[in-house]
């Protein structure tokens, strides 16, 4: 099994929901708390476990014309796009993160493909956040441990939650259920067959980490045709147009 | 164990090596409603103890279906505030109002001394109490409360949020964007949202926007910045502030001069085919031919006859000129209309010089909506009886829909522009239609609403009328014989005649001169009236500390009711703590401002999740303690003792016409009625039971047409949303927008003003025909020299809360920058993240620039409602807040530009009083590279004397964390990525 994300670019308007869902979840979940600091002070910064990004895709102007996704080959009108981007653990297959921990804390689970830190054996040496190429692991400061997401592990095991609500926090939440969550290996899935139908990509593949969480880009822009017009001889004038008979 | 995935299979794996890591034992669960905003969605709370341990959205609520924004996920962070007010407060004798030198006292005195202030003045002259109330959601009582006390001057925050959108649509349709409307999300295939950053539906427009993207259906969107929402258009169309209005009636000239528009609707739903007295000049010129009983007359094409516009056997004439029996021209209102936007003026390329749209997307958005309506027709096939009772088989649906807000309403003329948006959508035929825009019970009410605000006030006397109503003449203004306002904020005086929701923007400005009077007592109740909810900021902090020359405060007594340490906090007299959203009891009352869906009449309530850990009480039962003492007729017995004994047996026993009281669910003494019954006593604990709404579905044959549909219209009565069962008549033109203009041409027959500005401003400005003019700050100013227009947007994250001291959420901004164009800062030499000077006609500040594509070249915008004073909101004096984020607000006068020969008068729009925040012009000069950070500065505000030191870090969580382990033989033998890794080169 291969549990992630997908997640749909057309219709995520940056709303952050997704974000403190999780941040609510997760400070009182598996690896809480999830510190703040300076929390009411100057730059204030905590452990998030997911994060929005928002660029402008433009020609030559200042967004990230060179990102990997071609969003702006997607948009397909010749002004700027802005694009929101949530970011969080991809779940890779090839997950330098892992291999790079020199305590063993950092794994991921075989039955799941869930990659994990145990919280425990973590020591904080931030190793696998400089070999994180998506910026997914945050260190705690407080709690001087590593913090990534889970997919709430606690959540989509736990048999005590109604069946519908065993789903990760952010997935739950996001008001434009542009986030679904699902098993990758079962081809019949919502997010297998999302990914065939909207043709999802992987961030950045050619880095070789293989991650699991597939994003889908904004759709053709809709197409709908005129009206015909009146040929410009006939174009309407008061004194041309005749009542027609319309019962009340 | 299995997890259930967003799938239809499910997998089986071996996860039981997990632990638990919930003790569920220790859990509970509740249902109540957010208040994070204005949305009002519903919540399923998790409890550990005194701890949250979860908030999420309730599946079943008719409102978010599950669903939670970034606010109502930090719901935990409000709970948690440092902020929070912890006991009634009184500045100390002898201090400075300002200085925040405060002492605890009890609630006994604070009631007490209250009470009696307040017992006096009801006694006196009950208008030296101005109650006026920012974010409040209990409106229906807070207004009701006022009546009783019988002060005309009570309004809640509507005058400078949304009034030009609530007023335009009620004026012409008897429902409205805002919350009075929906577009039908399920069947449009076109939709175009007008000015909407967010909105109070912030989780139905995501629900709404997934819907239609996944359909294919376009989705336009008309805003000069193109952030959220915009985001995900199909198309954005970068339109200058300030011109929408422009936009709408070029489109309309489009349709007319390819006679592309719904004839049948228009003959059937408007007063379109109506005839007007076409006498220039004259008395009388511009109103209904009616004939004895009122009725206004049509021109009947079976008769050849004039007869009554109401009756059903009729097909009446739409255009045309004729002549009344007396002689008089007439003409039939669509005949004006068509001759009005037909000219030149309005064709698309004149308007694109003016909006800035290109004159081909003009006419294309146009034509591509009338395919849309005309040629991609939905028929479904409902039998529903008409206002005339005639059976119908099919409700036709023009699936164009719309939605606009802030973007329109905050301009001075955003009343006609909100009027040409709705114009646009009667000519499509596209109201309370399928895929159209839909009305949400209790709404249509027929035209306008049949409430006229009260304008008489008398010693311990309660008003006859609500104080805030619909006005559809001179005679229905609150000014006295003198024509001067009633009011202290001048709603319905000549200034704002259809200030439907109050001038609240204006209380302090007014009082502090004393114009029209002078007042006791000002009461405010979540409104943050000393920083970002006023206009002119500096200036309205030393006008509430303004003194006469004996000393005394020009404002004598300001009582400030709020659950956290705002700016207002230290301006205040007398501060009562209020508790938070998950302490209280509350309503989201029918009567008030309702969370219905367009099929489906709801309502709310909120019940106490956690006990305060600190002595505030909700202000709810604090009103009723208040009205029992002062003694309020509707809270007595005939033996003059109290009725209520607080706000729960209030909610469940109060009145306001036989059966209909403030929550329509599970009524009747057997709690088996809805909408209308007796009083039930177990009412609050039915709504629990029910996850805390209530939902009446309307059936099939209700959901649409309903301003004419008599199966609706009879439910409507029955319920008390509409007097009668009488046909809702849209009005494509305003007749009561023409009695004002007839005032102000000194042709009326009644109440006329006097002074040279209102009578201009009413002859050119209240034209019964919505039309375009320019925003009035910008026709006093030189537009050479503040040559950029500056906006606000609230960002989703924080629009319409009280939270911007969330120590999550002002993660995500602490600081707002302001937004310019690229290319145009560019060309400026304005770099990006420098510092630049921004200056109006009231003022300067200093803000820095973050370079962006997508907003209009002559348009500059930035995050309302970040910047704080230092030392509010239990945030560090050095918060970004304070020290690099900038209130537009110090630029924005609430009076418009001197102008010599006039007096001053509010800036406000001049048919509703809706505060004109939009019509900004500024012009920007780069600082020297020493000039950083934001300016003005402001003194750091005192923190209250019991407010605890705001803790360095937070470390939340409602129970320790249950780890999971990693088994050694996992560690050993690399687990998943060695096997996966195996060939791939990488240790």
């Amino acid at each position: 099994m291969k549990l992630g994300l997908v997640i749909d670019l057309d219709t995520c308007v940056g709303c952050h929901a997704c974000a403190t869902a999780c941040k609510q979840w997760n400070t009182s979940g598996t690896i809480g708390p999830l510190s703040d600091q300076d929390a009411y002070g100057r730059d204030p910064n905590g452990s998030w476990l997911n994060r929005i990004r928002t660029f402008e895709v433009n020609e030559g102007g200042s967004g990230c014309s060179d990102a990997p996704l071609d969003l702006h080959a997607m948009a397909t009108d010749t002004a700027s796009k802005t694009v929101h981007m949530p970011m969080s653990c991809m779940q890779c297959e090839n997950a330098d993160c892992v291999t790079v921990c020199p305590t063993g804390a950092s794994y991921k689970r075989e039955e799941d493909g869930i990659v994990l830190i145990d919280q425990d054996k973590c020591m904080g040496c931030n190793l696998c956040a400089w070999a994180c190429p998506y910026g997914a692991r945050e260190l705690d400061e407080s709690q001087g441990v590593m913090k990534k997401c889970t997919l709430c592990v606690d959540r989509i095991y736990d048999e005590a939650l109604p069946e519908a609500e065993r789903q990760p926090a952010c997935v739950l939440s996001c008001p434009t259920s542009s986030r679904v969550f699902g098993d990758f290996d079962d081809p019949n899935s919502k997010v297998s067959q999302l990914v065939v139908e909207r043709a999802g990509q992987p961030l950045m593949p050619e880095l070789g980490y293989a991650p699991t969480n597939q994003y889908l880009p904004p759709r053709a822009q809709a197409e709908v045709p005129q009206a015909a017009k009146k040929a410009s001889a006939t174009v309407a004038k008061l004194k041309q147009w005749a009542n027609q008979i319309i019962a009340r | 164990m299995e997890p259930v995935l967003s799938s239809n299979t499910t997998i089986k794996t071996q996860a039981a090596d997990l632990p638990a890591f919930e003790d569920h034992q220790k859990q509970e669960t509740h249902f109540t409603t957010c208040y994070m905003c204005a949305c009002r969605c519903g919540i399923k709370v998790t409890t550990e103890g005194d701890e949250i341990r979860f908030i999420q959205g309730n599946p079943n609520h008719p409102i978010n279906k599950g669903v939670l924004c970034a606010k109502g996920n930090s719901g935990i962070m409000k709970q948690v505030s440092p902020a929070k007010l912890r006991s009634p407060m009184l500045r100390k004798p002898g201090s400075e109002r300002g200085a925040g030198e405060f002492e605890e006292i009890s609630w006994d005195q604070a009631i007490d001394m209250l009470s009696k202030r307040l017992g006096h003045i009801r006694a006196t002259d009950p208008n030296k109490l101005a109650f006026f109330t920012g974010r409040d959601q209990m409106q229906a009582l807070t207004g009701f409360w006022a009546s009783q006390f019988g002060t005309l001057n009570w309004a809640a925050h509507g005058g400078f949020c949304s009034v030009n959108m609530a007023a335009a649509g009620l004026y012409t349709m008897g429902h409205a964007f805002w919350e009075f409307g929906d577009p039908d999300w399920e069947n449009t295939k076109y939709f175009m949202m007008w000015g909407v950053a967010e909105d109070h539906a912030s989780n139905p427009i995501k629900i709404g926007l997934k819907k239609i993207k996944e359909r294919g259906a376009k989705f336009v969107a008309i805003n000069p910045v193109r952030t959220g929402y915009q985001a995900i258009a199909d198309e954005w169309i970068a339109v200058r502030p300030g011109t929408d209005g422009m936009l709408a009636l070029s489109m309309i000239h489009v349709l007319l001069e390819n006679e592309l528009i719904d004839q049948e609707f228009l003959v059937r739903y408007t007063n379109a085919p109506q005839l007007v007295i076409d006498t220039p000049g004259e008395q009388g010129d511009g109103l209904f031919l009616r004939d004895d009983e009122g009725n206004a007359q049509v021109w009947d094409q079976h008769s050849n006859a004039f007869t009554s516009a109401n009756r059903a056997d009729i097909a009446p004439a739409l255009f045309g000129e004729y002549q009344a029996p007396d002689g008089r021209k007439l003409r039939t209102a669509f005949s004006l209309l068509v001759e009005k936007y037909l000219v030149d003026d309005y064709a698309p390329e004149a308007a694109a010089k003016v909006c800035g749209v290109d004159a081909k997307s003009i006419e294309r958005l146009a034509l591509e909506m009338a395919h849309v309506a005309f040629q991609e027709t939905i028929e479904l096939d409902i039998e529903w009886t008409d206002w005339a009772g005639r059976k119908q088989d099919k409700f036709i649906g023009r699936p164009v829909s719309m939605h606009a807000m802030r973007g329109i309403s905050a301009h001075s003329n955003g009343f006609q522009t909100c009027r040409a948006i709705h114009l646009l959508q009667v000519l499509l035929g596209t109201i309370d239609c399928p895929g159209g825009h839909l009305a949400k019970p209790p709404f249509p009410k027929h035209i306008p609403p049949g409430i006229k605000p009260a304008k008489h006030s008398a010693p311990n006397t309660p008003l006859s009328s609500p104080p805030l109503g619909f006005p559809t003449c001179p005679e229905d203004l609150a000014i006295d014989d003198d024509g001067n306002p009633l009011r202290i904020d001048k709603a319905y005086s000549w200034d704002a005649p259809i200030a439907a929701h109050g001038l609240m923007h204006m209380v302090i400005s007014n009082a502090v001169k004393g114009d029209p009077y002078e007042i006791d007592t000002l009461m405010l109740f979540m409104a943050n009236m000393a920083w970002n909810s006023s206009m002119n900021t500096a200036n309205t902090m030393d006008m509430l500390t303004a003194k006469k020359e004996d000393g005394e405060y020009k404002i004598p007594f300001i009582v400030n009711v709020d659950a956290f340490h705002s700016e207002m906090v230290n301006f205040s007299d007398l501060v009562l703590p209020d508790t938070t959203y998950l302490e209280r009891y509350d309503t989201i009352s029918l009567l008030d401002r309702p969370i219905s869906d367009p099929e489906a009449a709801c309502d709310s309530i909120r019940q106490p999740i956690l006990k305060p850990d600190r002595d505030v009480r909700a202000w709810q039962e604090v009103l009723i303690d208040l009205a029992n003492r002062l003694d309020f007729p509707a809270f007595k017995n005939e033996q003059g003792e109290n009725i209520y004994s607080g706000y729960k047996d209030f909610i469940i026993n109060h009145e306001r016409a036989p059966g209909i009281g403030f929550l329509a669910g599970w009524r009747g003494e057997n709690g088996d009625q809805h909408l209308r019954g007796a009083p039930n006593p177990k009412q609050w604990e039915k709504y629990i039971e029910n996850e805390c709404f209530f939902k009446y579905e309307l059936e099939p044959s209700q959901r649409f047409y309903r301003h004419a549909n008599r199966d609706y219209l009879e439910l409507a009565q029955y319920a008390g949303w509409v007097g009668s069962t009488d046909q809702i008549v849209i009005e494509v033109y305003s007749e009561p927008l023409q009695k004002f203009r007839l005032a102000g041409q000194g042709l009326y027959d009644g109440p006329m003003p006097s002074d040279p500005q209102h009578k201009e401003r009413l002859s050119t400005l209240f034209d019964p025909l919505p039309f375009y003019y320019q925003p009035l700050e910008q026709q006093r100013i030189e537009l050479e020299e503040y040559d950029y227009r500056a906006v606000t947007q609230r960002p989703m994250f924080m629009y319409h809360s009280w939270d911007s001291q969330n120590a999550w959420l002002r993660q995500i901004s602490s600081q707002n920058y302001l937004y310019m164009n690229t290319a145009e800062a560019l060309r400026r030499g304005i770099s990006d993240l420098s510092w630049v000077w921004l200056e109006s006609h009231n003022g300067k500040i200093r803000a820095q620039v973050k370079h962006m594509d997508g907003v209009e070249s002559k348009t500059v915008w930035t995050w309302n409602a970040i910047a704080k004073a230092p030392g509010a909101w239990g945030l560090k004096k050095n918060a970004n807040e304070s020290t690099d984020a900038f209130l537009l607000n110090h630029l924005i006068s609430e009076l418009l530009p001197e102008d010599a020969s006039f007096a001053d008068i509010t800036n406000s729009d001049p048919i509703t009083g809706q505060a004109a925040w939009y019509d900004l012009c500024v012009k920007i000069t780069p600082c020297a590279s020493t000039e950083m950070g934001s300016w003005p500065n402001f003194d750091e505000l005192a923190c209250p004397p019991n407010q605890a030191e705001s803790p360095e870090t937070l470390n939340y969580t409602s129970h320790e964390n249950v780890n999971i382990k990693r088994s050694m033989r996992d560690v050993f033998t690399k687990g998943a990525v060695a096997k996966k890794n195996k060939g791939r080169g990488q240790s």
